[in-house]
């Protein structure tokens, strides 16, 4: 049974702070199909279009049929523990210094025969269950765990390698002055986090929500406007190396398309929020997360950009803000890549329209601030990169996948 | 559908002979083609021939990248009529053997040099590995690099879970063998290994502890195959070929590794020889784990499948005992030089037949097995080999 997580003591400020290592991240083309689905926290594996045949390490052609159409496809994760060892000595400079290790032959029911890491609840000869996580390389891994749920199983510290619990972690949120900012507050603050900063533009101007927000356990109010690289910078000075999680919350807004907006102005000012307001977060709070990611059980993890789904495909009614997502979708594949060598994810949120404000003329479903809140916390906790909040996202993400032209169209129509 | 294999052509009239080896060095320097110059060097003057002389070659190496055996024949100034590069690893030695044996049984060369040889730089180890093969890449090497030892240890642990092996049970092999091999000039680890050592050798990937493991190194072993009338004329002493078998990635639906490809072929292998078990005077597993010789012992014939045990702990495994096994002390005592180990065994058997061991001759050894066990390419060795030699007088 997992020993709880025990609140990590003050870190000695002379003590030197261990560099990140990553294990190897090489992986083959096809062997990436496994990090594809462990970047959304499913569990898939080849299975042969032809003969049906599961197939595993990751390969070209079906070993009983000779065939080359091996799409991914997910599987029952369920399989038994065959055989175990613990590593004691290693020729890799990450897993030298996180040794003893243990891995195991895990025999799946589905058939192939798969070597993982071990959960520490996992006993030889029992049922497990796999998982794909994506190491601190950003490449995916199995993971086995042991079948049935156990207590304090998330404080396993390879499972802690692997994922980005808030538990005992300290927080940005950059922007508090709306809903959605506040709401992770409240879902970070719930998720064990030992401070969550929140950031507030102009704190003399008063919002809705004001005294909610400085009641919240753990919520320390701190000034930051993401469009002022000064206050930004400022902040960073003060807390970054004390910041294990940013949640970039800023949000702007606004209908029209291209033609439709008539100017400059609104594009601007989005952009700023969004696109350089990213930027200026990631720039200032970047190199120290990439330096401290693998500063101890409670090292920095995590960057979070919360996007329209409409980064993905352009909805003309909101056309020039899908625009300025759509940036922010791309710098954060940038920083995804700038920030791997310290071990440190970007996790990527995409939702459909919010219940707030402004979306007041737009249709139901709409996702609550809550609950995006809450399906952040949970994708931090399982590690995953990428995930879709809410029935307007999987939707459109369904729809994106089968035939993006058909969407293209029909979010043009509407 | 299945086929009835087609009997077997004998190896009458080819022979091996001129066992060499370069003493072995625990990291070099020099290259992969500097090992393989010495080697054929020393062949080559103990032959009393030219280098032109040579007319086949069979090379094995982890290390010559980016060269094969091509590249090696300019860099070494060789012409030969018949070339083979044999990437097999620890199934190298036996394969080049019965390769060989049929060039030169056909016609098709005369004097075939087959080399075994790697260099050991000091980070060399944990480079092969990390690129070992695509399946390590993606599938082995990420969860902890804890290399062969990880690997063998599942193998090791499930065989113990299965048969009722102990930790004592292996241990009498590493014990026996570096009784071999104290005798032996070259071995890298010549201080006598009591069971007590072996059993409080610190762990390295549980239940493998120190000394089940082998030492990597740089070294390179050679030997001959040419026509018996040959080596007659010539005064070479040599042995016959009674026997060889190889098998590839047998037994793929075994969850974990039990067996190797010997069982598939045992029976042909021992037919082919016309000899028994009880006829062999020694075995030169391939021990890159101990583990591994003791499922040659099953797989081979000398006991049935989950009898090693009870088989290693009713024998005495060294030279002067009930069944002399690697004679010269093996990989676990000599080293490991790469490509090098698939030769170990099967150039000690040309000397142990030829009465010319380095170490401690097997009395009155008439015929010996070699087996060879290669290429772990990501939960199981796939390269299975085997022969039955037999001294000349």
């Amino acid at each position: 049974v997992s020993t709880p997580l025990a609140r990590p003591k003050r870190k000695n400020p002379l003590a030197r702070t261990r560099l990140p290592l990553l294990p190897a991240g090489a992986r083959s083309r096809t062997a990436h199909g496994l990090t594809r689905a462990a970047a959304e926290g499913r569990f898939a594996l080849q299975v042969c279009a032809d003969c049906g045949h599961v197939c595993y390490p990751p390969r070209d052609a079906c070993t009983r049929c000779l065939s080359v159409r091996l799409p991914f496809k997910d599987i029952d994760p369920s399989g038994r523990l065959i055989a175990e060892t613990t590593v004691r000595v290693s020729t890799d400079p990450y897993f030298r210094e996180r040794m003893p290790w243990r891995v195991g032959t895990v025999k799946l029911d589905a058939g192939p025969v798969i070597i993982a890491h071990l959960h520490g609840d996992t006993i030889e000869g029992e049922p497990v269950k796999l998982v794909l996580k994506l190491d601190k390389s950003g490449s995916a891994v199995m993971l086995a765990l042991p079948a049935q749920e156990t207590p304090d199983m998330q404080a396993d510290p390879v499972w802690r390698e692997m994922t980005c619990d808030p538990r005992y972690r300290r927080v940005l949120v950059s922007d508090g002055r709306n809903a959605v900012g506040q709401a992770m507050a409240r879902a970070f603050s719930e998720a064990g986090a030992s401070i969550v900063f929140v950031g507030v533009a102009d704190p003399w101007k008063p919002f809705p929500g004001q005294a909610e927000l400085a009641g919240i356990a753990r919520v320390e109010i701190v000034p930051l406007d993401v469009t002022d690289t000064e206050s930004v910078n400022e902040l960073a000075a003060q807390n970054g190396g004390r910041v294990d999680i940013v949640v970039n919350t800023a949000e702007h807004v606004r209908p029209g398309g291209i033609i439709a907006r008539g100017n400059l102005a609104v594009a601007r000012e989005e952009m700023d929020v969004r696109y350089f307001g990213m930027m200026r977060l990631a720039q200032a709070f970047g190199p120290v997360l990439r330096l401290r990611g693998a500063d101890g059980a409670s090292s920095a993890c995590a960057f979070v950009n919360l996007l329209s789904v409409h980064a993905l495909m352009n909805w003309p009614a909101f056309g020039a803000s899908s625009a300025a997502e759509a940036a922010c979708l791309s710098a954060a594949q940038c920083l995804r890549a700038e920030l791997r060598s310290g071990g440190v994810k970007v996790l990527n949120a995409f939702f459909g329209p919010l219940e707030t404000e402004w979306f007041q003329s737009v249709p139901p479903p709409k996702l609550a601030p809550a609950a995006l809140a809450k399906a952040v916390v949970a994708a931090l906790q399982d590690g995953v990169e990428d995930v879709f909040v809410g029935d307007i996202a999987q939707d459109i993400r369904e729809r994106l996948n089968s035939n993006p032209k058909a969407l293209e169209r029909e979010l043009g129509s509407q | 559908m299945a086929r009835q294999p087609s009997a077997r052509r004998s190896y009458d009239g080819v022979v091996a002979c001129q066992p060499v080896t370069i003493p072995y060095r625990r990291y070099s320097t020099e290259s992969a083609a500097w090992w393989i110059a010495r080697a054929l060097h020393e062949l080559t003057r103990r032959c009393g021939l030219r280098p032109s002389d040579l007319d086949g070659l069979s090379l094995s190496s982890f290390t010559a990248g980016p060269d094969t055996a091509i590249g090696l024949t300019q860099h070494l100034g060789l012409s030969p009529r018949w070339l083979d590069h044999i990437p097999l690893g620890g199934a190298s030695g036996v394969v080049a053997l019965r390769r060989a044996a049929r060039a030169v049984q056909a016609g098709d060369a005369d004097l075939v040099a087959c080399v075994g040889a790697d260099t050991n730089h000091v980070d060399s180890f944990r480079k092969t590995l990390s690129t070992f093969s695509r399946f390590a890449q993606d599938a082995v090497y990420p969860y902890a690099a804890g290399g062969p030892n990880a690997s063998f240890a599942l193998i090791t642990r499930n065989y113990m879970n299965c048969y009722g092996a102990t930790r004592e049970d292996f241990g009498k092999i590493c014990v026996a063998q570096r009784d071999n091999a104290l005798a032996v000039p070259h071995a890298l680890m010549k201080r006598k290994l009591t069971l007590d050592d072996y059993l409080a050798a610190r762990p390295i990937a549980d239940p493998i502890h120190l000394f089940d493991c082998v030492m990597p190194c740089a070294g390179a072993e050679a030997f001959l195959v040419c026509r018996e009338e040959a080596a007659r004329a010539e005064g070479w002493a040599h042995v016959r070929i009674l026997a060889t078998i190889e098998r590839h990635n047998a037994f793929a639906d075994d969850p974990i590794q039990v067996r190797g490809g010997w069982a598939v072929d045992v029976d042909e292998l021992w037919a082919m020889a016309d000899v028994r078990p009880d006829d062999v005077d020694f075995v030169e597993t391939y021990d890159d784990y101990p583990v591994i010789s003791m499922l040659q012992f099953e797989d081979l014939g000398f006991c049935g499948k989950g009898e090693g045990p009870d088989f290693v702990r009713s024998h005495d495994l060294t030279n002067d005992g009930s069944f002399p096994h690697n004679t010269s002390g093996g990989q676990l005592s000599v080293g490991q030089a790469g490509a090098a180990g698939g030769y170990l065994g099967l150039v000690e058997a040309i000397r142990q037949l030829t009465g010319t061991a380095l170490g401690d001759q097997v009395r009155n050894a008439r015929i010996g097995l070699v087996s060879g066990f290669g290429m772990i390419n990501y939960d199981r060795g796939l390269s299975s080999c085997a022969s039955i030699l037999a001294g000349s007088a």
